[in-house]
């Protein structure tokens, strides 16, 4: 990094973090966003909000979350100790939780007795399922029809939590088509809806509200890290889809220059191939879902099909506040393959005992990677940011077995 | 003057209703694509909304997200768009164009490009649907090079904002009747003619107002208190389908000749 830059003075009021961000939104959207940013700022400071989230975070959620130091795995590397955030033990099995029970209240707050949502995998469907049965309000959650086919657990328990599972068949059928019509629904329906995205992305406030209510994940780690290590970690790691788990581990470590930090996007069947969804690494500035950011594009700015083994992090573009991190040169963006994830889901499974996401087995692999060119005594804190349980079938059928 | 304040000049001058009909770039036919434009003018267009086709369309409705699919299928982008505009003003050096679309295509052309590609295949403005007012520093490069920049008002617009709209409007304000994707299909004239009449009353531009007309009685009920009534989705839903430029003329001419009667007869 050549300058000294203070990570937390952004996004500015216009919600941009450096050229990244905004507001690209109809018109009609404009004065909901308004309304919303206005509530949430508010809210940000209020001391009874603040205590109304803790204690759910704390007696819902299940926070703080362990962070966990996998022995056998990092023996079996051969580098440096490898941390594990253990995102994966909340309340509904992801980091997505956190963000869900944020949003929510907010809703509340504001009065707004539905909630939509979209969603790839599920888990950010199946947490707005989660907090919407709890404050009694009406879901709806806007799921690609491939994603559906692929995650069918997560449409049931979506379904079980009392919430309308609405297929989206434009487009790719995927979470980039289920955002558009979430979308939609909002615009339509802006008088009585709260839209809770799931990730940093959309316009402004969500990028920094979503990364607000996930940053509890780094500051609950850093802190872990100087009790119980009396040190920080020498590199973070996690993997970005749209990047809510990977900011939530990041931003308390932003401005502690030491502390390297390194995102694994899905490189698919890899980069060179073209089915991937590695916006970061691979792609170029452009304007998708209300932020300019990085997206994957054709020469005619038409968004591309992604291709990822897991359905959360297959999106053709990313929150702005990394692509900020990356043009600053703050953090680094690497691909990691189906292949490469698929084996690091093993080697959890089989050493630690745990079944992570496949989303977070990108990380892991990332973890392994780096562990493996680090001293013994370096550490790798990595965000384990789900569990698996939902991808045993996605992974039976990719490895030929009959469940 | 620009071709769209001359164009909206004349309709003033001769107490007339602009039609404004919007199809989308390559739906149905990229080759018959010109003849379209021009059956659209034979029709009594008085200005032509060409859609670039986007793949990730989050204002639109089923209908125009569809033609979309459609186009980029068959490879239409902004290069096919600028020369149609071309070619098309090869014959008609009067009606306006203004195209309407999202800001990647755009921004992935680059705007200083886009602006003068723009400029010399004969685009008069442009609306795009995600760039508010506030993030519509990118497109200086289009002003600079004449493009007028058309804004969307909506029924959510608070009264600070609508007046800084008002002020900066240019070609026309378009006014967007309900809070909705296009092609949705409930229009309340009553609730919007209040509106309407207060923002051309502020506005520095004549008042386009679109979504949810599609017919001759839904143009009419416009009619009374717009400057122009913008037709998009049934007009593209009729079209669909069509595949030579015979076919595509007389889908036109059905389709639009009814409505400019209604407008005239207002």
């Amino acid at each position: 990094m050549s300058k000294i830059v203070d990570f937390n003075a952004f996004p500015d009021a216009y919600g941009r973090f450096g050229n990244y961000g905004g507001s690209y939104v109809a018109e009609t959207l404009m004065a909901p966003l308004a309304e919303l940013t206005e509530a949430y700022l508010r809210l940000r400071d209020d001391p009874e909000f603040i205590a109304e989230l803790d204690r759910d975070l704390k007696h819902y959620v299940g926070r703080p979350s362990p962070i966990y130091h996998a022995e056998r795995l990092s023996q079996h590397v051969g580098g440096a100790r490898i941390l594990f955030k253990r995102e994966d033990l909340n309340h509904t099995g992801a980091h997505k939780i956190n963000n869900t029970v944020g949003q929510a209240l907010v809703a509340k707050r504001m009065g707004k007795p539905r909630i939509i949502a979209e969603t790839g995998a599920g888990q950010h469907g199946v947490a707005s399922a989660t907090v919407a049965a709890r404050l009694g309000l009406k879901c709806v959650v806007y799921m690609g029809a491939v994603d559906i086919e692929r995650q069918k657990i997560n449409v049931y328990r979506m379904k079980l939590l009392g919430a309308e599972v609405v297929p989206v068949t434009s487009g790719s059928k995927t979470l980039k088509d289920a955002l558009n019509e979430a979308m939609r629904d909002w615009v339509t329906n802006v008088a009585d809806t709260f839209y809770i995205i799931g990730t940093v992305a959309g316009p402004h406030p969500y990028p920094l509200m979503v990364r607000d209510f996930n940053a509890i994940v780094g500051r609950e780690a850093r802190a872990q890290m100087l009790e119980q290590y009396g040190r920080l970690p020498d590199v973070l790691t996690a993997c970005v889809g749209g990047g809510s788990n990977a900011i939530g581990l990041f931003h308390a470590f932003l401005n502690d220059a030491d502390v390297r930090i390194v995102g694994a996007e899905a490189a698919g069947e890899g980069i060179a191939t073209g089915h991937h969804a590695a916006s970061l690494a691979a792609g170029r500035p452009g304007v998708l879902h209300g932020n300019r950011t990085y997206v994957l594009c054709d020469d005619n700015g038409q968004i591309n099909e992604t291709h990822s083994i897991s359905a959360g992090l297959d999106y053709p573009g990313v929150g702005p506040e990394h692509a900020f991190l990356k043009d600053v040169g703050r953090a680094d963006y690497v691909g990691v393959t189906d292949d490469e994830a698929m084996e690091a889901f093993h080697l959890l499974a089989r050493t630690e005992g745990i079944l992570a996401a496949l989303e977070s087995s990108h990380a892991v692999a990332q973890a392994i990677k780096l562990a493996r060119e680090m001293p013994k005594d370096g550490i790798v804190l990595c965000n384990l940011s789900g569990r698996g349980d939902k991808d045993v079938h996605t992974i039976a059928a990719r490895e030929g077995v009959e469940v | 003057m620009s071709r769209i304040d001359v164009r909206f000049a004349a309709l003033k001058a001769t107490h007339r209703t602009g039609l404004i009909p919007f199809v989308t770039a390559g739906d149905p036919s990229p080759q018959h694509m010109v003849a379209l434009m021009h059956a659209l003018v034979d029709a009594g267009a008085d200005l032509i909304e060409l859609g670039v086709p986007f793949s990730d369309p989050m204002a639109d409705g089923p209908v125009i997200q569809h033609a979309s699919e459609r186009a980029i299928a068959k490879g239409v982008g902004l290069n096919e768009v600028l020369g149609w505009v071309a070619a098309f003003r090869q014959r008609d050096a009067e009606t306006p164009i203004v195209l309407m679309g999202y800001l990647n295509p755009v921004e992935i052309h680059g705007y200083a490009r886009f602006a003068q590609e723009a400029v010399q295949a004969g685009v008069d403005g442009v609306l795009l649907v995600d760039c508010p007012l506030e993030e519509s520093a990118v497109l200086r490069p289009l002003r600079d090079a004449g493009l007028q920049q058309i804004l969307l008002a909506a029924p959510t617009t608070a009264p600070a904002r609508m007046a800084q709209l008002c002020g900066s409007a240019e070609g026309f304000l378009y006014y967007v009747s309900f809070a909705g994707i296009t092609g949705a299909a409930h229009l309340s004239t009553g609730d919007i003619a209040a509106r309407v009449a207060d923002i051309r009353s502020r506005a520095k531009a004549p008042v386009a107002v679109g979504f949810g007309i599609r017919d001759a009685a839904s143009a009419k009920a416009i009619a009374g208190f717009a400057d122009a009534v913008v037709i998009g989705s049934a007009l593209v839903e009729r079209l669909a389908g069509a595949t030579d430029a015979e076919e595509i003329t007389v889908r036109v001419q059905a389709f639009l000749a009814p409505i400019r009667a209604a407008l005239d007869a207002h």
